[in-house]
């Protein structure tokens, strides 16, 4: 039969996917025609949205972006045995935005249905859980394969992990951060609704390399059929004794469940997010204790981002060196980067490290949407640096961005064209963190509201030169005497704002 | 999204099913507002006795986090993302566009029908200006095509 697949992400069904999934239905069941429709994720080209694909048995073909006025002419030009029509890409692994990429964590998003623990187990899912279980040592293979969080700190996920097994404890957690609040970032997002069995492996594989228990994935309430798909799904794995008792027959036993939270920004910081799962105002702690030692109800834990986790399935499965082998210097294995704002082909493009910024955005972003210049860049999110135009030659990796004074974050990139205003981004930086203080710490607190007024004046060409000092002095004191990165990387932002552009520029 | 209306029993009942698990407050407090829309104040002290906190702690929870609110929410509701990525595709234009209809971004809309809140990110930065019309995730909107959805 033909299996026809329509995206079932919330991206694709933004700009219409469950409509055109509800009308090449009716088509095909006027017309007399059997199809099987398939809800899968998102292949990640989301200027390609709504990507419909045919597979009649010589493999799947592509068509898009359709709207639901083309279905019409699809069925006219007789997609569902391949025939021409104007929208048609050809098979999709040969699409070249895809083709060229590396996909490795985001390996199945988009090609299974996401609750098919059946298409899991035959995509390779399963294979790294099953090796854990016989590993001897499942930290060390971690520590090889050189797995940095990417959640935004980039420290290295087996030294955490090392640290939490030798930790004593009656009682260890797991706990996921899938509180993805950076603007310009969705792939955790993506990967939890388009492919949440391997989030749920990879958590499974932590709980048994450190010997915990249980586990709480923690998604932002934003993200609503991202909380829904996890929770079908760790359903689904618990029914098939995936999760629980004796998972997969071993004598080990791992169970988790999924805590929303109720939009706060600063809750995607580790300890702030403890605070919350424990049922509190979600403030920032103070380090020491390391989370580690005592995190979640004071007791050791380890805390990942979604794509760490997600990533550990594939190096139990393959091996540590095949994940070393990718990537470049102390940058290794793939960086799934967010292509977002101003961008003609925005997505998911997941590849090793060391590709060049303007590469990114112009192999495969295409430029920007409206056509118009770039004028800046920003990556890594809201607490990111902006890069101006002439500095797109960097190479994406951890190191390389932090010689230019930016930072990788969770791999978000936001390119904006010549209409932005550099000191109304520096503006927004410090209003940013004003609204999402936590509130512990006052250089954040009380520095943020101090920084959108000294911008304000500055805007306003009151004292300008006295004004600038005095917001490089206000950005040395927060990030130098903020508690965390709220507050001590907010000035990144504010500052590349005003460097990498210049002045006579931003004071327009 | 249908509430309940709010009855201080049937809110007791909502409490007593969450206040066993462990960190129940953040749970107790989401299902108090999925059920009735809101949660409210008058019965702050009820919540503090279950789960056996003090009504500082409650307070302090409920006022933390933008998501409760403690008023009966509007019969639609509007979210736009304000933030960088959705800037950068002329978001505040769009709110421009609704303020001039009566859709200012942070109040209710003029004419009642509708809650319209700026917040940061729905996780849509490729496909933005994003907004969630009623919790459905909308791509490329305009304040027409965002006051259309909830004008049906």
């Amino acid at each position: 039969m033909t299996i026809v697949y329509v995206p079932g992400d919330s991206a694709a069904r933004s700009i219409g996917a469950d409509e055109v999934a509800t009308l090449i239905a009716a088509h095909a069941a006027k017309a007399g025609i059997d199809i099987e429709l398939r809800r899968n994720g998102s292949r990640g080209a989301l200027w390609l949205e709504t990507l419909v694909e045919v597979d009649n048995g010589a493999g799947r073909y592509a068509y898009g972006p359709v709207n639901p006025s083309d279905v019409d002419s699809l069925f006219t030009s007789d997609f569902l045995n391949l025939g021409t029509h104007p929208l048609a890409l050809g098979k999709s692994d040969e699409i070249e935005w895809l083709a060229t990429q590396d996909r490795l964590t985001f390996a199945r998003v988009g090609i299974i249905e996401p609750l098919s623990l059946s298409q899991y187990e035959a995509h390779g899912g399963l294979t790294g859980l099953r090796a854990a279980l016989l590993h001897k040592d499942v930290v060390g293979e971690v520590l090889a394969s050189g797995l940095r969080g990417r959640g935004g700190a980039g420290f290295p996920a087996g030294i955490k992990w090392r640290t939490v097994l030798e930790a004593a404890g009656d009682q260890k957690y797991v706990v996921c951060n899938a509180d993805e609040g950076d603007s310009g970032t969705f792939a955790d997002r993506m990967l939890m609704e388009g492919d949440p069995f391997t989030l749920i492996e990879g958590m499974a594989i932590a709980g048994i390399a450190v010997g915990a228990t249980y586990g709480y994935i923690y998604i932002r309430s934003e993200y609503p059929s991202a909380i829904e798909v996890m929770n079908k799904a760790i359903e689904v794995a618990r029914s098939a004794g995936v999760l629980g008792e004796k998972i997969l027959e071993s004598k080990k036993s791992f169970d988790l469940e999924v805590r929303a939270g109720a939009g706060s920004y600063v809750c995607g910081e580790e300890t702030a997010m403890l605070e919350s799962l424990e049922g509190k105002r979600g403030m920032v702690r103070p380090k020491p204790p390391l989370p580690a030692l005592s995190g979640l109800f004071g007791k050791p834990t380890v805390i990942n981002n979604v794509l760490t986790l997600a990533s550990v399935p594939a190096i139990l499965k393959d091996g540590a060196k095949s994940y070393q082998d990718r990537g470049v210097d102390r940058s290794r294995g793939t960086q799934v980067f967010q292509l977002g704002g101003n961008i003609a082909r925005g997505g998911i493009v997941e590849t090793g490290f060391g590709i060049s910024l303007n590469d990114m955005i112009t192999r495969f972003g295409g430029g920007t949407l409206t056509g118009r210049p770039i004028k800046a860049v920003q990556v890594g999110g809201p607490l990111g640096a902006y890069l101006s135009a002439d500095q797109l030659d960097v190479p994406l990796d951890y190191e390389a961005l932090a010689s230019v004074g930016a930072m990788l974050g969770h791999g978000g990139i936001v390119v904006f064209d010549q209409s932005v205003n550099m000191l109304q981004q520096a503006r927004f930086a410090m209003e940013f963190c004003a609204e999402e203080s936590c509130g512990k710490c006052t250089p954040c607190r009380i520095g943020s509201i101090r920084g959108v007024e000294v911008i304000d004046r500055i805007i306003a060409g009151q004292e300008r030169e006295k004004n600038l000092e005095l917001l490089n002095d206000l950005c040395d004191l927060m990030t130098e005497g903020s508690l965390c990165a709220m507050g001590g990387l907010t000035p990144l932002p504010v500052r590349s704002a005003l460097v990498n552009f210049p002045l006579e520029e931003v004071s327009k | 999204m249908k509430h309940l209306t709010w009855t201080d029993a049937a809110a007791l009942e909502v409490v007593r099913e969450h206040a066993g698990k462990p960190g129940p407050m953040l749970l107790t407090l989401q299902a108090l507002q999925e059920r009735f829309g809101y949660v409210a104040t008058s019965f702050l002290p009820s919540i503090a006795t279950e789960l056996n906190v003090s009504r500082a702690e409650v307070h302090g929870v409920l006022t933390y986090y933008s998501d409760f609110r403690t008023t009966p929410p509007a019969p639609h509701q509007i979210h736009l993302c304000v933030a960088e990525a959705c800037q950068a595709l002329g978001v505040r234009d769009v709110e421009q566009d609704l303020a001039a209809a009566g859709f200012k971004v942070g109040e209710r809309s003029i004419d009642g029908s509708t809650d319209v809140v700026g917040m940061y990110c729905l996780g849509n930065c490729a496909l933005g200006p994003a907004a969630q019309v009623d919790g459905n995730l909308c791509g490329r909107v305009s304040a027409k095509s965002l006051i259309a959805q909830v004008s049906s």
